[in-house]
């Protein structure tokens, strides 16, 4: 493969809160196609990154390129056309709890493409069936729905508009691990149905070797290790392998002082 | 120890005072890019279809109520104080121009503040709790737009219609308490009614109106749109939003009072 232009690069960014730091230069290149996870514990910036790079927060210093354009500081109306090119899955799915099911997934296609009603119900209808649900589902509010269900409509609203980068906020949360696992599958085939780039951040190691071909480990502010997924559990890093191993004892050592 | 006392004293004044100039910087800030996506497409019709339901319809019980039993009692405070000097026939006059000028706008816009304002503050203060709003956002949707722009127009449009009906309704509760219990002759006392009302009462009232439905709007988005930290931000944001949109009312309706006033 030829050098392509990454997808996702970010040089150096940092953001803090007051004198926490938090973000202490991230430097990371995600590649067309690819799917990479960030790893680390809580509390350890992974939300800060993904928000910095939606346009949600603005990092303090740094850069965030996507397809090569500089996108912190862009104007609204640019973060608008930006932001299309992105599909977002949020930790409690975020559905819009005003509308029923088949507008949530639909919301983009509507507001943001304007696509007409009754077409955009029937493209929603269509990515309902692909996460696993029933066409019945579409009428419901999503308050009626189980958290694995609501997780998988949140996945076709990330999925409905055909995004070319789609974030995954700790996608298998609260969930059994049954249901973990079947959204893992489903991410899996999702991202390769669209040929998507997708950047994940998780603390479950087993959904981050499901869906990850790079693994990263966010711990103080900075990425302390990146590479293959197949690696990651003989790292040699010693704080990776505290983490991936799930030891108390160990380099990192949990700040329970405040 | 004296000096550290005063210095103490003064920093929480500067520490006040501050917080007082960041929380105006802010709310400057919202009304000023909220306002700008009112006149600014894309618009979204179907929202502000909806609030304008939701505040000018769902609210007519609750102020056509808070009209009937203010234009009843009125009738009767005044037939009380204006027997003492021989002047009853003033009733109606003084019924009319108190739900026009005052009643009528106050009572409405602390109803809707209490009932729209509040479940505003709610609605978007849990958006913003659940991450809806950051959704939103990353679906290439202005949560300005969709959520706050549609909210004030229709607050701004619909209370003036509420305050026609409720001095309508007021005026009617008068009538009712004065016919029927004070002994007016009902032809009378509508004449009287009529007699001494001028359009700009009942506009001056309508201004107030609009300026309420603004504030009230506002402060329910703005509260909820900077809520934080679960149920107990959501509450403190719905706290807020009734109790500044409820003092705000009435420090305007001063203002307007003031530059509508001897007109």
């Amino acid at each position: 493969m030829t050098e392509a232009v990454p997808k996702l690069r970010l040089r150096g960014l940092h953001k803090s809160f007051g004198p926490k730091v938090v973000l202490d230069g991230v430097d990371l290149d995600v590649m067309p196609g690819e799917s990479v996870v960030v790893i680390g514990g809580s509390g350890t910036g992974k939300s800060v990154m993904l928000k910095c790079i939606l346009g949600l927060m603005r990092p303090d210093s740094g850069s965030i390129q996507v397809d090569g354009e500089e996108v912190v500081g862009i104007s609204a109306r640019e973060r608008e056309r930006v932001n299309h090119k992105f599909g977002m899955l949020f930790q409690g799915a975020a559905l819009f709890d005003s509308l029923p099911v088949w507008e949530n997934v639909a919301f983009g296609l509507i507001q943001g493409s304007r696509m007409p009603r009754k077409q955009a119900r029937e493209k929603a209808i269509e990515k309902l069936l692909a996460v696993g649900l029933k066409e019945d589902v579409a009428d419901l509010s999503p308050s009626e729905l189980s958290g694995g269900m609501q997780k998988r409509v949140g996945l076709a609203r990330a999925i409905a508009d055909e995004p070319e980068i789609i974030f995954f906020d700790e996608p298998t949360t609260g969930l059994d691990p049954i249901m973990a696992d079947v959204i893992n599958d489903l991410i899996v085939k999702c991202v390769k149905d669209l040929g998507a780039t997708t950047l994940s951040i998780t603390h479950d190691m087993a959904s981050a070797s499901k869906i990850a071909d790079r693994v990263a480990m966010l711990w103080q502010g900075r990425l302390i290790w990146v590479g293959p997924a197949s690696e990651v559990f003989t790292s040699g890093n010693e704080y990776v392998d505290q983490f991936v191993h799930g030891r108390a004892q160990g380099p990192i050592t949990m700040q329970v002082r405040k | 120890m004296m000096i550290n006392g005063i210095l103490t004293f003064l920093s929480v004044i500067g520490r006040y005072f501050l917080s007082f100039l960041r929380h105006t910087g802010r709310l400057a800030e919202f009304t000023a890019i909220s306002v700008f996506h009112v006149f600014r497409p894309p618009f979204y019709f179907r929202t502000l279809g909806r609030q304008m339901v939701e505040i000018g319809y769902f609210s007519l019980p609750v102020v056509g109520l808070t009209a009937i039993f203010s234009g009843m009692v009125l009738a009767l405070q005044s037939h009380t104080g204006f027997a003492r000097f021989s002047a009853e026939g003033a009733v109606a006059t003084i019924v009319v121009l108190s739900m026009t000028r005052e009643l009528g706008p106050v009572l409405a816009g602390l109803m809707v503040a209490g009932r729209v304002g509040a479940s505003m503050a709610a609605e978007i203060g849990t958006m913003r709790v659940t991450e809806q709003i950051d959704a939103l956002t990353t679906l290439s949707t202005n949560p300005f737009k969709y959520l706050v722009a549609p909210r004030l127009l229709a607050g701004t449009l619909m209370l003036p219609v509420l305050v026609l009906i409720a001095d309508v309704i007021g005026v009617f509760g008068g009538y009712l308490i004065g016919t029927y219990k004070l002994g007016f002759n009902p032809a009378n006392y509508i004449a009287r009614t009529w007699e001494f009302l001028e359009p700009m009462d009942v506009i001056s009232g309508l201004v107030k109106a609009s300026v309420f439905g603004f504030l009230i709007t506002l402060m329910g988005c703005y509260n909820g749109y900077q809520s934080r930290g679960g149920a107990q931000g959501v509450g403190q944001a719905t706290r807020n939003a009734v109790v500044s949109a409820s003092i705000l009312i009435l420090v305007f309706n001063y203002l307007i009072t003031e530059l509508f006033f001897s007109r």
